[in-house]
Protein backbone atom coordinates (compact mmCIF):
# COMPACT_ATOMS: atom_id res chain seq x y z
CA UNK A 1 0.00 0.00 0.00
CA UNK A 2 1.55 3.65 -1.36
CA UNK A 3 0.19 5.66 1.79
CA UNK A 4 1.43 8.95 2.60
CA UNK A 5 3.36 9.41 6.38
CA UNK A 6 3.02 12.85 8.24
CA UNK A 7 4.61 12.43 11.40
CA UNK A 8 2.82 9.61 13.32
CA UNK A 9 -0.29 9.44 11.15
CA UNK A 10 -0.93 7.54 7.86
CA UNK A 11 -2.84 8.60 4.61
CA UNK A 12 -4.13 6.83 1.40
CA UNK A 13 -4.83 10.07 0.07
CA UNK A 14 -2.14 12.75 -1.15
CA UNK A 15 -4.23 15.37 -2.04
CA UNK A 16 -5.18 17.91 0.98
CA UNK A 17 -8.00 20.39 0.26
CA UNK A 18 -8.64 24.08 1.41
CA UNK A 19 -12.15 25.47 2.54
CA UNK A 20 -11.85 28.75 1.92
CA UNK A 21 -14.10 30.87 -1.25
CA UNK A 22 -16.61 27.62 -2.03
CA UNK A 23 -19.94 29.28 -2.82
CA UNK A 24 -22.01 27.17 0.14
CA UNK A 25 -21.02 24.50 2.53
CA UNK A 26 -23.07 22.10 0.44
CA UNK A 27 -21.03 22.24 -2.14
CA UNK A 28 -17.92 22.63 -0.08
CA UNK A 29 -18.61 19.43 1.54
CA UNK A 30 -19.79 17.96 -1.93
CA UNK A 31 -15.92 18.70 -3.58
CA UNK A 32 -14.24 17.95 -0.41
CA UNK A 33 -15.80 13.96 -0.87
CA UNK A 34 -15.48 13.83 -4.18
CA UNK A 35 -11.46 14.98 -3.93
CA UNK A 36 -10.68 11.63 -1.53
CA UNK A 37 -8.90 14.18 0.81
CA UNK A 38 -8.28 12.93 3.98
CA UNK A 39 -6.87 16.01 5.61
CA UNK A 40 -8.64 19.39 5.01
CA UNK A 41 -7.26 23.05 6.22
CA UNK A 42 -9.43 26.34 7.96
CA UNK A 43 -8.62 29.49 9.10
CA UNK A 44 -8.94 31.28 12.16
CA UNK A 45 -11.06 34.39 12.20
CA UNK A 46 -12.80 36.94 14.90
CA UNK A 47 -16.73 35.48 15.18
CA UNK A 48 -18.71 38.32 13.75
CA UNK A 49 -20.81 40.02 15.99
CA UNK A 50 -23.25 41.21 14.13
CA UNK A 51 -23.93 38.45 12.20
CA UNK A 52 -26.40 35.84 13.14
CA UNK A 53 -25.10 33.54 10.43
CA UNK A 54 -23.08 30.85 11.92
CA UNK A 55 -20.65 29.53 9.10
CA UNK A 56 -18.69 27.06 10.77
CA UNK A 57 -17.53 24.30 9.38
CA UNK A 58 -20.06 21.80 11.29
CA UNK A 59 -20.21 20.23 7.53
CA UNK A 60 -16.87 18.78 7.78
CA UNK A 61 -17.02 15.82 9.47
CA UNK A 62 -14.44 15.74 11.87
CA UNK A 63 -14.25 11.52 12.26
CA UNK A 64 -13.64 11.57 8.78
CA UNK A 65 -11.01 14.30 8.11
CA UNK A 66 -8.45 15.41 9.98
CA UNK A 67 -8.98 19.31 10.52
CA UNK A 68 -5.24 21.09 9.72
CA UNK A 69 -5.87 24.59 11.12
CA UNK A 70 -3.67 27.13 9.22
CA UNK A 71 -2.37 30.32 10.58
CA UNK A 72 -3.28 32.67 7.52
CA UNK A 73 -3.49 36.35 8.35
CA UNK A 74 -0.75 36.00 10.44
CA UNK A 75 2.00 38.59 9.35
CA UNK A 76 4.99 37.75 11.51
CA UNK A 77 6.57 34.67 13.99
CA UNK A 78 4.40 36.13 17.34
CA UNK A 79 1.07 36.47 15.51
CA UNK A 80 1.85 32.96 14.05
CA UNK A 81 2.65 31.37 17.20
CA UNK A 82 -1.06 33.37 19.08
CA UNK A 83 -2.95 31.86 15.88
CA UNK A 84 -1.57 28.60 16.31
CA UNK A 85 -2.25 28.38 20.16
CA UNK A 86 -5.88 29.95 19.87
CA UNK A 87 -6.34 26.93 17.01
CA UNK A 88 -5.34 24.06 19.50
CA UNK A 89 -7.29 25.41 22.50
CA UNK A 90 -10.46 25.58 20.17
CA UNK A 91 -10.06 22.12 18.12
CA UNK A 92 -7.79 19.83 20.81
CA UNK A 93 -5.37 19.46 17.39
CA UNK A 94 -1.58 19.75 17.74
CA UNK A 95 -1.35 20.10 13.86
CA UNK A 96 -0.78 23.80 12.22
CA UNK A 97 -0.44 24.91 8.69
CA UNK A 98 2.44 27.55 9.39
CA UNK A 99 2.07 30.65 7.09
CA UNK A 100 3.61 33.20 7.89
CA UNK A 101 2.63 36.37 4.65
CA UNK A 102 3.50 40.07 5.69
CA UNK A 103 2.58 41.12 2.51
CA UNK A 104 -1.11 40.63 1.01
CA UNK A 105 -0.44 41.73 -2.68
CA UNK A 106 1.79 38.24 -3.15
CA UNK A 107 0.66 36.42 0.05
CA UNK A 108 4.73 35.27 -0.03
CA UNK A 109 5.75 33.59 3.39
CA UNK A 110 8.26 35.55 4.97
CA UNK A 111 11.26 32.94 5.45
CA UNK A 112 12.83 34.33 9.19
CA UNK A 113 9.78 34.76 10.76
CA UNK A 114 8.43 31.01 9.66
CA UNK A 115 11.45 29.43 11.05
CA UNK A 116 11.39 31.68 13.82
CA UNK A 117 7.67 30.69 14.40
CA UNK A 118 8.30 27.14 13.67
CA UNK A 119 11.13 26.45 16.09
CA UNK A 120 8.56 27.72 19.10
CA UNK A 121 5.82 26.24 17.64
CA UNK A 122 7.57 22.70 17.62
CA UNK A 123 9.17 23.29 21.13
CA UNK A 124 5.61 23.80 22.30
CA UNK A 125 4.34 20.39 21.32
CA UNK A 126 3.20 21.21 17.87
CA UNK A 127 3.09 19.32 14.75
CA UNK A 128 4.13 21.89 12.14
CA UNK A 129 3.59 21.74 8.36
CA UNK A 130 5.27 24.93 7.12
CA UNK A 131 4.11 27.14 3.88
CA UNK A 132 7.44 28.26 2.48
CA UNK A 133 8.64 29.71 -0.66
CA UNK A 134 10.73 26.71 -2.91
CA UNK A 135 13.74 27.80 -0.91
CA UNK A 136 16.12 24.56 -0.48
CA UNK A 137 17.92 25.83 1.96
CA UNK A 138 15.28 27.00 3.97
CA UNK A 139 13.19 23.91 3.35
CA UNK A 140 16.70 21.85 4.87
CA UNK A 141 16.36 24.24 8.40
CA UNK A 142 12.86 23.86 8.88
CA UNK A 143 13.47 20.16 8.34
CA UNK A 144 16.43 20.31 10.65
CA UNK A 145 14.48 22.48 13.46
CA UNK A 146 11.73 19.45 13.38
CA UNK A 147 8.72 20.26 10.95
CA UNK A 148 6.59 17.11 9.85
CA UNK A 149 6.55 18.42 6.18
CA UNK A 150 7.61 21.65 4.15
CA UNK A 151 5.21 23.11 1.52
CA UNK A 152 6.75 24.79 -1.49
CA UNK A 153 4.62 26.98 -3.13
CA UNK A 154 4.18 26.22 -7.18
CA UNK A 155 3.17 30.06 -7.36
CA UNK A 156 1.29 32.00 -5.04
CA UNK A 157 -1.83 31.76 -3.10
CA UNK A 158 -4.89 31.76 -5.32
CA UNK A 159 -3.02 32.32 -8.68
CA UNK A 160 -3.71 29.07 -10.25
CA UNK A 161 -0.73 29.55 -12.35
CA UNK A 162 0.99 25.92 -11.72
CA UNK A 163 4.71 24.93 -11.05
CA UNK A 164 6.38 28.32 -11.44
CA UNK A 165 9.10 27.24 -9.38
CA UNK A 166 9.74 23.88 -10.65
CA UNK A 167 13.93 24.01 -10.47
CA UNK A 168 13.87 24.64 -6.73
CA UNK A 169 10.87 22.33 -6.09
CA UNK A 170 12.67 19.51 -7.53
CA UNK A 171 16.17 20.67 -5.75
CA UNK A 172 13.96 20.42 -2.21
CA UNK A 173 12.13 17.04 -3.02
CA UNK A 174 16.08 15.33 -3.55
CA UNK A 175 17.17 16.62 -0.50
CA UNK A 176 14.22 16.47 1.89
CA UNK A 177 13.84 13.48 4.98
CA UNK A 178 10.11 14.84 5.38
CA UNK A 179 7.14 14.53 2.82
CA UNK A 180 7.37 17.45 0.72
CA UNK A 181 3.44 19.32 0.09
CA UNK A 182 3.20 21.47 -2.98
CA UNK A 183 1.26 24.08 -1.90
CA UNK A 184 -0.56 27.12 -3.50
CA UNK A 185 -0.97 27.84 -7.10
CA UNK A 186 -1.98 24.98 -8.54
CA UNK A 187 -4.64 25.89 -10.97
CA UNK A 188 -4.99 22.29 -13.06
CA UNK A 189 -5.04 18.49 -12.50
CA UNK A 190 -2.36 18.64 -14.92
CA UNK A 191 -0.55 20.72 -12.55
CA UNK A 192 -0.52 18.49 -9.82
CA UNK A 193 -0.03 15.82 -11.97
CA UNK A 194 3.20 17.85 -12.56
CA UNK A 195 4.24 17.75 -8.81
CA UNK A 196 3.67 14.10 -8.23
CA UNK A 197 5.64 13.12 -11.11
CA UNK A 198 8.33 14.85 -9.91
CA UNK A 199 8.33 13.10 -7.08
CA UNK A 200 6.22 15.50 -4.58
CA UNK A 201 4.46 13.41 -1.50
CA UNK A 202 1.39 15.08 -1.54
CA UNK A 203 -0.28 18.56 -2.97
CA UNK A 204 -2.92 20.58 -1.10
CA UNK A 205 -5.20 22.44 -3.35
CA UNK A 206 -8.20 24.94 -2.59
CA UNK A 207 -8.75 28.01 -5.01
CA UNK A 208 -8.50 26.03 -7.70
CA UNK A 209 -11.70 24.00 -6.93
CA UNK A 210 -13.59 26.66 -4.60
CA UNK A 211 -13.26 29.42 -8.12
CA UNK A 212 -14.18 25.90 -10.57
CA UNK A 213 -17.11 26.42 -12.82
CA UNK A 214 -18.14 23.00 -11.03
CA UNK A 215 -16.00 22.32 -7.82
CA UNK A 216 -16.92 18.68 -7.03
CA UNK A 217 -16.07 17.83 -10.45
CA UNK A 218 -12.89 19.62 -10.53
CA UNK A 219 -12.37 17.52 -7.26
CA UNK A 220 -12.54 14.76 -8.85
CA UNK A 221 -10.04 15.83 -11.32
CA UNK A 222 -7.04 16.94 -9.13
CA UNK A 223 -7.56 13.24 -7.22
CA UNK A 224 -7.56 11.74 -10.53
CA UNK A 225 -4.57 13.99 -11.30
CA UNK A 226 -2.42 13.16 -8.26
CA UNK A 227 -3.19 9.65 -8.24
CA UNK A 228 -1.94 9.34 -12.55
CA UNK A 229 1.18 11.43 -11.21
CA UNK A 230 2.07 9.35 -8.33
CA UNK A 231 1.81 6.31 -10.72
CA UNK A 232 3.95 7.93 -13.21
CA UNK A 233 6.67 8.73 -10.64
CA UNK A 234 6.66 4.90 -8.97
CA UNK A 235 6.53 3.72 -12.57
CA UNK A 236 9.37 5.38 -13.14
CA UNK A 237 9.54 7.69 -16.12
CA UNK A 238 11.39 7.35 -19.27
CA UNK A 239 14.59 9.36 -20.01
CA UNK A 240 13.78 12.63 -22.28
CA UNK A 241 15.79 13.15 -25.65
CA UNK A 242 16.44 15.86 -28.59
CA UNK A 243 16.41 13.32 -31.12
CA UNK A 244 13.87 10.78 -32.14
CA UNK A 245 13.99 7.47 -30.60
CA UNK A 246 12.04 5.28 -32.72
CA UNK A 247 9.03 3.13 -31.06
CA UNK A 248 9.15 0.86 -34.31
CA UNK A 249 12.22 -1.45 -35.14
CA UNK A 250 13.71 0.59 -37.64
CA UNK A 251 15.65 -2.86 -39.32
CA UNK A 252 13.11 -5.63 -41.37
CA UNK A 253 12.56 -5.26 -44.86
CA UNK A 254 12.05 -1.58 -45.94
CA UNK A 255 15.56 -0.93 -45.93
CA UNK A 256 16.61 -4.36 -47.49
CA UNK B 1 -19.50 47.74 33.36
CA UNK B 2 -17.80 48.08 29.46
CA UNK B 3 -15.13 45.79 28.20
CA UNK B 4 -14.17 45.47 24.38
CA UNK B 5 -15.08 42.12 22.42
CA UNK B 6 -13.29 41.90 18.89
CA UNK B 7 -12.52 45.19 18.65
CA UNK B 8 -15.93 46.97 19.89
CA UNK B 9 -17.07 48.36 23.30
CA UNK B 10 -20.07 45.99 24.62
CA UNK B 11 -22.10 46.88 28.54
CA UNK B 12 -22.22 43.80 30.33
CA UNK B 13 -23.15 43.06 34.08
CA UNK B 14 -20.83 42.68 36.38
CA UNK B 15 -20.72 38.93 37.37
CA UNK B 16 -21.51 37.63 33.97
CA UNK B 17 -19.54 34.53 32.85
CA UNK B 18 -18.24 34.24 29.44
CA UNK B 19 -21.07 31.22 28.81
CA UNK B 20 -23.58 33.94 29.90
CA UNK B 21 -22.26 36.41 27.81
CA UNK B 22 -22.14 34.41 24.59
CA UNK B 23 -25.54 32.68 25.05
CA UNK B 24 -26.53 36.64 24.65
CA UNK B 25 -24.95 37.20 21.65
CA UNK B 26 -26.26 33.26 20.46
CA UNK B 27 -22.66 31.84 20.14
CA UNK B 28 -22.85 28.19 20.76
CA UNK B 29 -19.93 28.03 22.86
CA UNK B 30 -17.97 24.66 21.67
CA UNK B 31 -17.83 26.63 18.36
CA UNK B 32 -15.00 29.19 19.72
CA UNK B 33 -12.23 29.70 21.68
CA UNK B 34 -11.82 33.48 23.95
CA UNK B 35 -8.37 34.97 24.50
CA UNK B 36 -9.00 37.42 27.12
CA UNK B 37 -6.13 39.96 28.07
CA UNK B 38 -4.08 37.70 26.40
CA UNK B 39 -4.60 34.60 27.95
CA UNK B 40 -6.46 31.79 25.84
CA UNK B 41 -9.13 29.97 27.30
CA UNK B 42 -11.19 26.79 25.94
CA UNK B 43 -14.62 25.67 26.24
CA UNK B 44 -14.48 24.46 29.54
CA UNK B 45 -13.37 27.43 31.28
CA UNK B 46 -16.04 29.20 29.70
CA UNK B 47 -18.96 28.38 32.64
CA UNK B 48 -16.58 30.00 35.59
CA UNK B 49 -14.44 32.69 33.72
CA UNK B 50 -16.43 35.98 35.09
CA UNK B 51 -15.74 38.72 33.24
CA UNK B 52 -13.92 41.93 34.70
CA UNK B 53 -14.07 45.41 33.91
CA UNK B 54 -11.91 46.44 30.95
CA UNK B 55 -11.76 42.91 29.61
CA UNK B 56 -10.01 42.37 26.15
CA UNK B 57 -11.58 39.49 24.70
CA UNK B 58 -11.36 38.19 21.21
CA UNK B 59 -13.92 35.58 20.60
CA UNK B 60 -12.89 33.57 17.15
CA UNK B 61 -14.01 30.52 15.44
CA UNK B 62 -12.92 28.31 12.21
CA UNK B 63 -13.87 29.71 8.89
CA UNK B 64 -13.06 28.15 5.49
CA UNK B 65 -9.53 28.52 4.64
CA UNK B 66 -6.45 27.16 2.56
Amino acid sequence: MDELKIADKTFASRLLVGTGKFASPQIMQQAIAASGAEIVTVALRRVDLKSKVDPTLQAIDRDKYLLLPNTSGARDAEEAVRVAKLARALSGIQWIKLEVTPDPRYLLPDPVETLKAAECLIKDGFVVLPYINADPVLAKRLEEAGTATVMPLGAPIGTNKGIKTKENIQIIIEQANVPVVVDAGLGAPSHAAEAMEMGADAVLVNTALAVAGDPVRMAEGFKLGVTAGRMAYLAGMGASHDTAQASSPLTGFLDK
Amino acid sequence: MKIIVNGEEKNVQSGTTVQTFLDMLDIEGRTVVVERNGEIHAHSDFRTLELCVDDQLEIVRFLGGG
